[in-house]
């Protein structure tokens, strides 16, 4: 077993800190760094859409941050942290990384775990007043911007899950909510068009306006936003605009590698970077092929695949590191995620998104919160399954029965 | 091993019970029951359901 050989995870979110955690479950016991670019240790992004932006008004950004930060483990007490500085290259070959402030590293064994960052609109008009959401940061700005006195005109651009959670968690603190969306219904191209209308139908109860099929021209306004011209001519009323209009993948500082960064970083089916040596990737950016659909590498931007993949790419790397061949049993884990808005919790299993075919099993879609089970279907085999406020208790056979049903190729 | 659940922050997401079914299951009513001090046996089960709870309220403790 190696004691000496040294791993550098990149990094410091969830796939950071579980691969961190895994490399020692897997018995690697040599040093382990992880260095992060946010000065934050490692924490949970999800409530940032949810409890923690609808948490009352006040409150510095350490005191949101304690609310979310991940437990550390006894076994990672001695995993070192360098928070704050992102690495800025890295040579492959060499096996040496740099970060920004000018601090070279050398490693045996590499974990890229860098995420993705919000992608931005390239519009013409003011900064202020325009936020994202994926950083505690961006949670404390985002909060401050909104004025604790009386409802502000909020425009979500995007209609995604982060967009759809904005508006619906805004919408419950009162402030007079519009979602635009270029490209399809809510969540469209993940839960379908179906279950799409039902929930923007769900979520136009509570007074949130969707404007669908346009796009953001200009933001209005002299030295902070005031409107939003969309290319349809309208203008919306917006003291704030949130922009949740998809990511990009933190790969940069892994150019001039030679390696396949087209979209995140691809791998084999047991995470390691190809052509890359002892490295592997994990989390949001990791493009791996998942047998239980077929051999397509994709990236899956689930809560649930940072800590499926470490587990298995840090048993990839420890037995790199040891010199042996990774253990060959195909990976293939089920992805799911779950969407609190307003009174509706979602709970998916699987990838509905590569559907053709979606079956409503149980319910009305026309009354989402008597609860609703729908399954999707890719050329008549069941690849997801949606459940809409269904007890938690069936979780399990749901899940069960969706990893039962796809055959592993 | 000694299991605690902080009960002011879950919510009921039921990913625990899929983890370590023996451990945690969600009742009828759709709440989380579970076994505060279960078998040594269960450690490998606890700690996947304390990685995958969504709102991490799980603690391991001993
Ligand atoms: C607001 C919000 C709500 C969400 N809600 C849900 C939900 O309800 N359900 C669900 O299933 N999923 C949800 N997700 C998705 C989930 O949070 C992600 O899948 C998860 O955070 C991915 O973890 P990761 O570690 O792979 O990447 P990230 O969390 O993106 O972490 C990557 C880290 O690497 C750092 N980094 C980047 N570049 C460098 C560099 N060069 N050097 C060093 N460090 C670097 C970044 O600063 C970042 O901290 C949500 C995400 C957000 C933002
Ligand atoms: S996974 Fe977490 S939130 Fe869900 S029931 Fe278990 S402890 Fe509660």
């Amino acid at each position: 077993m190696s004691t000496a050989e040294r791993v550098v995870v990149v990094g410091a979110s969830l796939a950071g800190l579980r691969a961190a955690e895994q490399l020692r479950a897997a018995g690697h016991q040599g040093p382990i760094t992880v260095v992060g670019a946010e000065p934050h240790p490692p924490y949970n992004r999800p409530p940032l859409s949810k409890e923690v932006l609808a948490a009352p008004p006040g409150g510095a950004p350490a005191d949101l941050l304690e609310r979310v930060l991940f437990r550390r483990r006894a076994s990672t007490a001695d995993v070192e942290f360098r928070l704050g500085d992102p690495v800025a290259a890295a040579a492959l070959g060499a096996g040496t990384l740099v970060t920004e402030a000018g601090h070279t590293m050398a490693y045996d064994g590499l974990v890229v775990a860098t995420g993705l960052r919000p992608r931005r609109l390239a519009v013409p008009g003011p900064e202020t007043g325009r936020h994202v959401l994926r950083t505690v940061d961006d949670c404390h700005g985002l909060r401050a911007a909104l004025p604790p006195a009386g409802p502000a005109d909020v425009v979500v651009v995007g209609a995604g899950f982060i967009g759809c959670e904005v508006a619906a968690t805004l919408r419950t603190l009162g402030h007079r909510v519009t979602v635009v969306e270029p490209v399809g219904g809510p969540m469209a191209r993940v839960i379908g068009d179906v279950l799409s209308a039902a929930v923007q139908r769900h979520l136009e109860a509570s007074g949130i306006r969707f404007v669908l099929g346009a796009g953001v021209t200009a933001y209005v306004g002299d030295d902070r936003v005031g409107g939003v011209l969309l290319d349809t001519g309208e203008t919306l009323a917006a003291d704030v605009v949130v922009e949740a209009v998809g990511s990009v993948c933190s790969t940069e500082w892994l150019d001039g590698n030679g390696l396949d960064l087209s979209d995140g970083v691809l791998t084999d089916n047991q995470l390691r970077v190809a052509d890359a040596g002892r490295v592997v990737a994990v989390g949001d950016l990791a493009r791996f092929p998942n047998p239980l659909f077929d051999d397509v590498p994709r990236r899956v931007e689930h809560w649930s695949v940072p800590t499926d993949t470490a587990k298995r790419a840090a048993r990839t790397l420890a037995a790199l590191l040891d010199g042996e061949a990774p253990d060959p049993t195909p990976f293939a884990p089920v992805p799911s995620f779950w969407s609190d808005q307003l009174d509706l919790r979602l709970q998916s299993f699987g990838s509905p998104a590569l559907a053709d075919e979606v079956r409503v099993e149980e319910g009305d879609p026309g009354h989402l919160t008597g609860g609703v089970l729908a399954t999707y279907h890719r050329a008549g085999h069941h690849v997801g399954t949606l459940a809409v406020n269904l007890s938690p208790a069936r979780q399990r056979d749901l899940r069960n029965a969706f990893a039962g049903l796809v055959p592993i190729a | 091993m000694k299991v605690i659940v902080d009960l002011a922050l879950c919510q009921d997401h039921g990913q625990c019970a899929i983890a370590a079914p023996e451990v945690f299951q969600i009742n009828d009513e759709g709440h989380l029951e579970y076994d505060a001090t279960p078998d040594e046996a269960m450690r490998e089960y606890v700690e996947e359901a304390a990685d995958v709870c969504p709102v991490q309220a799980i603690l391991v403790e001993g």
